[in-house]
């Protein structure tokens, strides 16, 4: 545990210190806040669902750019190999990684508070939708974040890290359409496996617990795969 | 401390250890000598638990790596070849992590950071960042970082190599202080620099181990003989012939200006050279031993070693 927490807060403070993650939070916080801001859900509604329909496909691309250093940059430079010859874990590299950069997701899905408090200040807004839809933003990010470290796991170079990334992520997340052309039953079964799948339940405030455990469940899965990944390189 | 049995490795097709077996003791100072590409550290590596072996089995500290490789790490400090550091880091908080990812007890970690950066004179420099530093100061965090948890195995890659001839010095008298408390593996393709700091060496090329001594027996590895290189001025012809007739010439050859004398290891013939030569009445210009140096061990252990085959 002390190694995980040492790990990820390097990271986090690894992020505070470059431009990376203040540039990904000015992008999200400007192009959310407008369109936040022209969304008519935020008048007619007093609902942050103009936020977070885009806020949610924003996250898939910006989580692939959060991520993309985390290990390739490590392996380009070299630093991987004092990492790994540490008394840590691969596991723990990877969680602690995961961890730092969850954070950054989070501290900017904390900068978005205003949005409902600006909604609070002019009128009454359901709580119970913006409760969930951001619990569906944080789950969605994190899954994305564990994508995104995976794609880091497997190359050296960062370009090539985001794209595998955002190429995982967008196909998980459009799955969804494809089911719509497919045989009622496949095209319902496949609709499960979609990223998007769930969001819209979140987003109106219905917690499916299906939902959650399928996040999750994403999360691990390449969580894993990335100590995996790690663990490989020391047969290369 | 250190035990290799067998040790293959393969990347891909290539192999790039064959076979090797050595052993470090408690408190030895061994260095591991070869050409660029001969498998040091890819050796090292595998040693220190980045890489994995195709084949055969590597203790350190008393641990198998293969299975206890965690524990065995607890015990290994490492310099890296290239020594790569967060650049984006102070010093200061570099050490701090590298001594919390090593275990260093909670309460020591503060005193020992200022141990260490005493110890490496990096006092000044504490709160740069390491992207800062210049490729010297770089190589002094590294052995820092190497030293903080005051491991009993210290495994360095070329601790010396890109550094100014001070810094050298400095690095190799901190070696020999580290190495009275602890074992050390250190790999280089100076052979000067083993000849000062170690107590064993192993010579590795293409792979496989061609030699292994200590250190005095180093020129008798070589089934010794010595040369002397001299300048004369005179016929070529006539010197090389009054050369030869010296007690204890074994051979003479003249590459111009130069004539190469090679003798038996442990006869120093160059009096009787200096006499013969002046009362022939020829002007002698220069007169040296010549040092064997690493590149002719080498050419020597490994042509040896091509025609035994």
């Amino acid at each position: 545990m002390r190694n995980i927490t040492t790990i990820a807060l390097r990271e986090f403070k690894s992020y505070l210190a470059s431009p990376m993650a203040y540039v990904v939070t000015g992008i999200f916080l400007v192009l959310t806040g407008f369109l936040f801001s022209i969304s008519s859900a935020t008048y007619f509604e007093t609902s942050i669902r103009g936020f977070l329909g885009t806020g949610s496909l924003l996250l898939l691309l910006l989580a692939s750019v959060l991520t993309m250093r985390l290990l390739a940059e490590e392996r380009k430079m070299g630093t991987l190999e004092l990492l790994l010859t540490a008394p840590v874990r691969g596991s723990e590299v990877i969680v602690g990684k995961f961890l730092g950069s969850l954070g950054i997701l989070t501290a900017m899905l904390a900068l978005t508070f205003y949005y409902p408090i600006i909604l609070m200040w002019f009128g009454d807004p359901d709580w119970g939708p913006i409760a969930t839809g951001y619990l569906g933003l944080f789950l969605l990010g994190s899954a994305s974040l564990a994508v995104g470290l995976f794609a880091s796991s497997l190359t050296s170079n960062q370009i090539v890290a985001a794209v595998v990334a955002g190429g995982i992520l967008f196909a998980l997340w459009f799955l969804g359409m494809a089911a719509d052309l497919l045989p009622e039953a496949l095209g319902e079964v496949i609709g499960y496996f979609s990223l998007s799948h769930y969001f819209p339940d979140l987003m109106r405030g219905v917690i499916d617990t299906r939902g959650i455990i399928y996040y999750l469940s994403i999360t691990v899965l390449f969580l894993f795969l990335a100590i995996r990944s790690l663990e490989n390189s020391r047969w290369s | 401390m250190i035990r290799v049995e067998n040790l293959t490795k393969y990347y891909g097709k290539r192999l790039a250890v064959d076979n090797i077996s050595f052993n470090v003791e408690r408190g030895e100072i061994v260095g591991f000598l070869g050409p660029n590409g001969a498998g040091k550290t890819t050796t090292m590596r595998i040693l220190t638990g980045f890489l994995a072996p195709t084949q055969g089995e590597v203790w350190v500290a008393d641990y198998d790596m293969s299975q206890h490789s965690l524990e065995a790490r607890q015990h290994i400090g490492y310099f890296p070849e290239a020594m790569p550091l967060y650049s984006d880091m102070t010093v200061r908080s570099y050490l701090d992590f590298s001594s919390r990812l090593r275990g260093l007890d909670k309460n020591r970690i503060k005193t020992r950071v200022e141990e260490v950066v005493d110890i490496c004179h990096l006092e000044e420099y504490i709160d740069v960042l390491i992207g800062k530093l210049s490729k010297g100061f770089r190589q002094r965090v590294g052995v820092a970082q190497a030293i903080i948890h005051e491991p009993g195995v210290l495994i360095l890659d070329e601790p010396t190599i890109g550094i100014d001839p001070i810094q050298v010095a400095m690095t190799r008298q901190l070696v020999k202080e580290l190495g009275k408390e602890r074992t050390i593996l250190l790999s280089t393709h100076i052979l000067s620099e083993v000849s000062v700091t170690c107590d064993r060496v192993i010579i590795i090329n293409e792979g496989r181990i061609i030699a292994e001594d200590r250190i005095e027996n180093l020129s008798s590895l070589v089934s010794g003989s010595r040369r002397i290189r001299l300048e004369v001025e005179g016929p070529a012809e006539k010197v090389a012939e009054r050369l030869r007739q010296i007690e204890g010439v074994l051979q003479v050859s003249y590459e111009d200006p130069h004539y190469i004398v090679e003798c038996p290891a442990g006869q120093d013939p160059r009096g009787k050279i200096m006499q013969a030569i002046v009362q022939s009445g020829w002007n002698l210009l220069s007169l040296e031993s010549m040092e064997m140096s690493l590149e002719d061990i080498f050419l020597k252990l490994t042509t040896e070693e091509k025609t035994s085959q």
